[in-house]
């Protein structure tokens, strides 16, 4: 009790960048898995990178995109993965692990803001998941296959932004779905429908903008569309001047106010606590 | 044999009923497998609303592709998938506890946590097969009894191949833990590939999934014979039958791989 008590708190300047290297450490320990999942999304990348040649042999200017734009828009999917969590996986089952455990109640003593820790944490995977599982599939991609990728290297900056963008996104939403864990006891049913949601509206699936009518108009406007869609569109230069702003400022927005529910959440959440002695 | 069997239904009988403890969790991660599994068709039908054919392929002939490795794949997934964990098992040691029962470690691996779940992935492929063939009604008119056996073993087959893979998969475990998602690659990324017409891919890919990964034997070949197409690589027709043979050999080769991993077993230390 006194130590804790005593024991002066880093400030927040440096905790969250030495948690957000933490977990890329933590990442970056798991070789053999990360090279595993290169090889998986190559293998992916290259059946896919032929069927949408082969409908857009049928159908050139599907979704505003040109063959060339559509392989690479596979390629950037693949390449998007890890980092942004399209698939599963990240952080959620952890928190939920320590909510089942009541480990949780530790976290909440800690000098340091919940949802912030977490995604200091998320950053940290994302980076290191963007370099080791992102850059090989987008070179193996870039040497089968002709892609439009831009050479002003201010599109790749604003790429690279907006993946950040999605990162938070998809963080958010994640963060969202694992606090539930505080009302269900088993709440990985909730996951696995957040998991079908983000491949079916990030554009993992297809690219939203093959999507048709009034399906299409829905999925290009809720926030999983800011986790892969926003990004690519950016990268593949189909998204330019105002367009690469208003596809940040969507990001932004839907972050922010996911990130807000998160909070209002967090704090109905940690008033059901109840830490039990012995 | 018998003993060994029967431990399997015993061990995947008890994980039946533990998972049919919770229904409400059971109906919900049955029926997020027959979505998850499901998602792929969603896809296909939506480059359909753009197009008639891809690669030549009409849609009820493309849902017959899918249908059937999706049955197939389904049946090794429920049956064997769990092998695709050896991994876990042999990174903390608990290989140890299999060795010395007197049941094989393939078997008690596959019906460790069976998964009756993995019934929407059957579900979602027996109802894409049945519309398949309702589409195909012309098609179909002209089959012979010996089609229909064909279809049948397309799916049997197709499984076996799958349940190769599978055991391939497990036994790289062995070496190298972590890389459980290398067979992800080839069995679900095999299981994509296969939703779509061959015609599609470039020639050098056919030949490797033909030759060398004899996926194609899962449906494109067999398939190629029922919808009244050309073979990949020009096969002569009587290669629809050699399915059953190409997966007895693939489970094979498995057999003997996994047989060299389990020996190169080391545990753990401490």
């Amino acid at each position: 009790m006194t130590a804790a008590a005593h024991a002066r708190p880093r400030p927040a300047a440096t905790v969250y960048p030495a948690v957000a290297a933490g977990a890329f450490r933590r990442y970056a320990t798991y070789r053999v898995a990360t090279a595993a999942g290169v090889l998986t999304n190559t293998v992916f990348g290259f059946v896919l990178a032929y069927v949408y040649l082969a409908l857009w042999d049928q159908r050139p200017q599907l979704g505003g995109y040109g063959p060339e734009q559509a392989v690479t828009f596979v390629w950037v999917g693949q390449a998007m993965i890890g980092a942004v969590a399209l698939l599963g996986g990240g952080f959620q089952e952890e928190l939920q692990e320590r909510i089942r455990s009541g480990d949780i109640a530790i976290d909440l003593h800690r000098p340091v803001d919940l949802q912030l820790w977490w995604l200091a944490h998320d950053c940290g995977r994302a980076a290191f998941q963007l370099l080791g599982r992102g850059v090989g599939p987008m070179a193996g991609g870039a040497l089968a296959f002709d892609l439009h990728l831009p050479t002003d290297p201010l599109v790749w900056l604003l790429f690279l932004l907006s993946v950040w963008g999605a990162v938070v996104v998809s963080f958010a939403i994640r963060y969202l779905l694992g606090l539930a864990s505080f009302w269900l006891l088993d709440s990985s049913g909730l996951l696995m429908l957040g998991t079908f949601l983000g491949v079916f509206a990030s554009g993992m699936l297809l690219p939203l903008t093959v999507f048709p009518g009034l399906l299409g108009d829905v999925v290009r406007a809720l926030p999983w569309a800011a986790m892969l869609q926003v990004p690519a569109d950016i990268l593949l230069e189909r998204r330019t001047g105002t367009g690469v702003l208003t596809g940040l400022l969507f990001q932004a927005c839907w972050a922010v106010a996911l990130l807000a529910a998160g909070r209002a959440l967090q704090l109905l959440a940690t008033r059901r606590v109840v830490v039990q002695g012995g | 044999m018998v003993d060994a069997l029967r431990a399997y239904t015993l061990t995947a009988g008890m994980w039946i009923r533990a998972s049919l403890t919770y229904r409400a969790s059971f109906a919900m991660a049955l029926l997020g497998s027959f979505i998850g599994s499901g998602l792929d068709f969603v896809a296909i039908m939506i480059m359909y609303s753009h197009i008639d054919a891809l690669g030549g392929y009409a849609v009820a002939e493309v849902a017959l592709l899918y249908g059937a490795t999706s049955l197939s794949l389904g049946i090794t997934e429920l049956l064997v998938g769990n092998v695709s964990r050896v991994g876990a098992n042999v990174r903390n040691g608990t290989v140890d506890t299999l060795l010395v029962r007197p049941v094989p470690v393939f078997l008690q691996l596959a019906a460790d946590r069976f998964a009756l779940r993995r019934l929407g992935r059957i579900t979602q492929g027996a109802l894409v097969m049945g519309w398949a063939l309702v589409a195909l009604g012309p098609v179909r008119a002209g089959w012979s009894p010996l089609d229909w056996l064909l279809l049948v073993v397309m799916v049997l087959a197709g499984a076996g191949i799958y349940g190769a893979l599978y055991a391939l998969g497990g036994a790289f475990q062995f070496w190298a833990q972590d890389a459980a998602e290398v067979q992800n690659a080839f069995t679900y990324g095999g299981n994509t590939l296969l939703q779509y017409p061959p015609t599609v891919f470039a020639g050098e890919l056919v030949r490797g999934v033909t030759l060398v990964i004899p996926l194609a034997f899962v449906n494109w070949v067999p398939a190629a014979t029922l919808l009244g197409r050309d073979a990949p690589l020009d096969l002569p027709g009587f290669a629809a039958w050699l399915s059953p043979l190409v997966a007895a050999a693939a489970c094979c080769v498995a057999a003997l791989v996994w047989r060299a991993a389990v020996n190169s077993y080391r545990s753990t230390g401490s």
